[in-house]
């Protein structure tokens, strides 16, 4: 009998060996975040770990600083700083292995940093002198996305594909909990589950989409309950616990390269500054819940625990403020010259080989340039080429 | 609609407080009228253009929504088929594409695929256009997408007072409209015809915002600034060029546009999209169908560059300026004498 014979029925009586998949097992998040420092989970955890999270979170606070800085300057067009939220971009770039791809949003600057990207090419989007300012494959770093949750099926694809290859890469997809309303983020999930692709997806979730908080965003549970409805794990981590991400996110780029298929991974966390530079928060939230979470910040957590089990004293802290106090002034330094551009960029990658029309176009712009430079030989422009 | 709304309150004197005023009088007089979008509410609109309005109507009437163009828009078609009139806010030109399956499919056509059963009264707002120094997906110019598809209006005001008057109108209208704002004059307090009347402008007409006989230029947006300063340039090269604002780019205003080219006898197309494919190449085919006996040189386009919209630090090498404003102009008449 086909379907459209079954009066008032949509779909074909399930014969009587059908029952509703229950594999993988439980795949319902816990209740609470998941949370490491300060438990005693926390004391079989690897020293060395901890101090290298240490160092990057650190790096990573200082580095949030300077680039807020460096938008009052007017060296940055914008930038959304990612400070309170240190421990998921430094969790997200160290839980990978070298062959595995990172998908980050306009806000993880700081997750491509920790996977060793150039902090200046990491800035090129914000600074404005290119959109993308490296190599995507020479760092299997995609570009900072900005239309929101766009980069989720391209994970999923890029992991697919890798799988097709017979290579053993893993790709982690992150996204704002105001991203996961996009339709992207519910095609790239389901994609994921269906073709059982080796992708993680990492919600940052800091609360807000720019003045919009979780509670019009969601009424979900929790954002890590929707990987159930999609067939996929759904872990719900303390993202302020650098541990504890680290941790969540190992396991499921663990469970990925083994087969498993993907995991939804929320960790809950905050974001301190506003949007961007460009952003009012008073408008929408309270000083009083700001304070509230400074009170459980990423890089204190870490020191506590690091300095309770005297893996870390005064001297080792001043060593990590120095080297992150390096770091800041090179990046001044280098942020504070102008870039040398080329206009004439403007023509040189729309298409792998150039048009006629863009030939022309681009004569025209040669002209004006070159006119411009005989009226005002000195002017930087005349030297741009 | 009368304009008495607008003379309560002080006169707006930018853009973007101007559309918050046509706003918050459309909600005022029509209850049926509803904002929704993305940080509508409290922040008042990343631009704040709908500042106050959830104070003043309530988050039933001022809806910050999930985070999803194609559901803002595709709810928004539920409530217009209900009678509400939806006006919503897509945060920028490159964050609506999300929306287009249902811009296109369903908003445009909607009239049409149900023999006029079911219309679409509602206004999609969107903040296009560059010049404001954005980083990626913040300054694209979209109209030619939007002009191709059957069934949508698309306006765009240049001024402060047109920036009321349309939005009065397309919030009044009955079929849909996509609403560009253009974001580089939010807050530019320019009134290129401070002596006009503060009526609302129809959709669908151009308006004439500076009298010439050498060549007109045409233009809308963004780039009416760029004519007008390039027309007063002009002067000391001895031409003097005639400026038709559009205001409106479906419907189209032939009969403006004609009217001046036929006497001035030379047409400059001037706007920030792409040329190829753009808004300028509809608009020269229709002069010189309708003008081709009064032209005395091709029809002319200054465009944007074929190229995706720039990283802001050479995005002053791509809009179209004054100069090369002039330059075409220049052609014009060089092509006149040979
Ligand atoms: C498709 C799309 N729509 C709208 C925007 C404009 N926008 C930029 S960031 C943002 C809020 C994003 O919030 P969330 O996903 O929670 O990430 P967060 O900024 O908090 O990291 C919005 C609406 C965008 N970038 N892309």
């Amino acid at each position: 009998m086909t379907v459209l014979e079954q009066p008032g029925s949509y779909r074909p009586t399930p014969p009587p060996a059908w029952r509703p998949r229950t594999d993988p097992a439980p795949l319902l998040p816990d209740a609470e975040p998941y949370r490491v420092l300060g438990t005693e989970a926390a004391d079989g955890l690897d020293a060395g770990l901890l101090l290298r999270l240490y160092g990057h979170l650190v790096r990573g606070r200082r580095y949030n600083a300077q680039a807020t800085a460096l938008t009052r300057q007017g060296r940055l067009a914008v930038y959304p700083s990612s400070t309170g939220q240190e421990a998921c971009e430094v969790a997200a770039a160290l839980a990978l292995q070298e062959q595995d791809w990172l998908f980050p949003s306009y806000r993880d600057t700081l997750a491509a940093v920790a996977r060793g990207l150039d902090p200046v090419q990491a800035l090129t989007l914000l600074r404005g002198d290119w959109h993308t300012g490296y190599d995507p494959h020479e760092h299997r770093i995609a570009p900072l996305c900005t239309p929101l949750a766009t980069q989720l099926p391209h994970a999923v694809g890029l992991a697919h594909a890798a799988r097709l290859k017979g290579d053993d890469v893993v790709a982690l997809a992150m996204v704002g909990d105001g991203g996961t309303s996009e339709g992207d983020f519910h095609e790239a999930l389901n994609f994921a589950a269906v073709w059982r692709a080796p992708v993680v997806f990492l919600v940052q979730n800091n609360g807000f989409a720019i003045s919009v908080p979780l509670a019009k965003q969601t009424a979900a549970p929790s954002l890590a309950h929707k990987a159930v409805g999609y067939g996929m794990p759904g872990r719900l981590v303390d993202g302020n616990d650098a541990a504890a991400v680290h941790e969540v996110l190992t396991d499921a780029v663990r469970r990925a390269r083994e087969g498993g298929g993907p995991t939804l991974v929320e960790a809950v966390t905050y974001r301190m500054d506003a949007h961007t530079n460009a952003d009012d928060a008073t408008r929408y939230r309270s000083d009083a819940e700001v304070e509230t979470w400074r009170g459980h910040d990423p890089v204190a957590l870490l020191e506590q625990e690091l300095t309770a089990r005297k893996l870390l004293d005064e001297a080792g802290m001043a060593a990590e403020r120095e080297a992150a106090e390096r770091m800041a002034a090179d990046l001044r330094e280098r942020m504070n010259q102008d870039p040398v551009l080329d206009p004439m960029d403007l023509f040189t990658h729309v298409y792998a080989e150039q048009t006629a029309q863009l030939r022309e176009q681009a004569g025209l712009l040669r002209a004006e340039l070159d006119a411009a430079a005989e009226a005002a030989p000195d002017s930087p422009e005349g030297t741009q080429r | 609609m009368t304009t008495a709304a607008v003379r309560a309150g002080a006169r707006p004197s930018s853009m973007a407080q101007a559309l918050n005023r046509a706003l918050r009088d459309a909600m005022a007089e029509d209850p049926s009228v509803h904002v929704l979008g993305e940080d509508v509410g409290a922040l008042g609109g990343v631009f704040r253009v709908t500042d106050g309005l959830v104070k003043e109507f309530g988050e039933d009437r001022c809806t910050d929504t999930p985070l999803a163009e194609a559901g803002i828009l595709g709810t928004a078609v539920g409530m217009a088929m209900y009678g509400l009139r939806p006006v919503v806010e897509m945060q920028f030109d490159a964050f609506a594409y999300p929306s287009f399956e249902q811009l296109i499919s369903h908003v445009a056509r909607m009239r049409n695929r149900t023999r006029g059963a079911v219309s679409m009264p509602l206004t999609v707002r969107v903040p296009y256009g560059g010049g404001i120094g954005g980083v990626e997906h913040h300054s694209d110019s979209s109209e030619a997408y939007y002009m191709a598809t059957p069934g949508l209006h698309v306006v765009t005001p240049a001024t402060v007072a047109d920036a009321y008057g349309l939005l009065r109108a397309a919030i009044a209208s009955d079929d849909p409209v996509v609403f560009l704002e253009p974001k580089r004059l939010y807050w530019s307090k320019t009134e290129w015809d401070p002596e006009a009347p503060e009526a609302v402008p129809a959709i669908g007409r151009a308006a004439v915002r500076r009298r010439g006989t050498s060549a007109t230029l045409i233009t809308y947006g963004p780039s009416l600034p760029v004519c007008m300063e390039a027309a007063e340039a002009a002067v000391a090269e001895g031409w003097d060029l005639e400026v038709v604002d559009l205001r409106s780019l479906v419907p189209f205003d032939e009969e403006t546009v004609c009217t001046s080219v036929r006497r001035t006898g030379r047409a400059v197309i001037v706007h920030e999209s792409t040329g190829f494919g753009g808004p300028g190449g509809e608009i020269a085919a229709r002069i010189t169908e309708r003008c081709f006996h009064h032209l005395e040189a091709p029809v002319l386009r200054v465009a944007g560059f074929d190229i995706p919209y720039p990283p802001p630090m050479l995005e002053r090498h791509h809009l179209p300026g004054v100069d090369r404003v002039l330059d075409a102009v220049a052609r014009l008449q060089w092509e006149a004498e040979s």
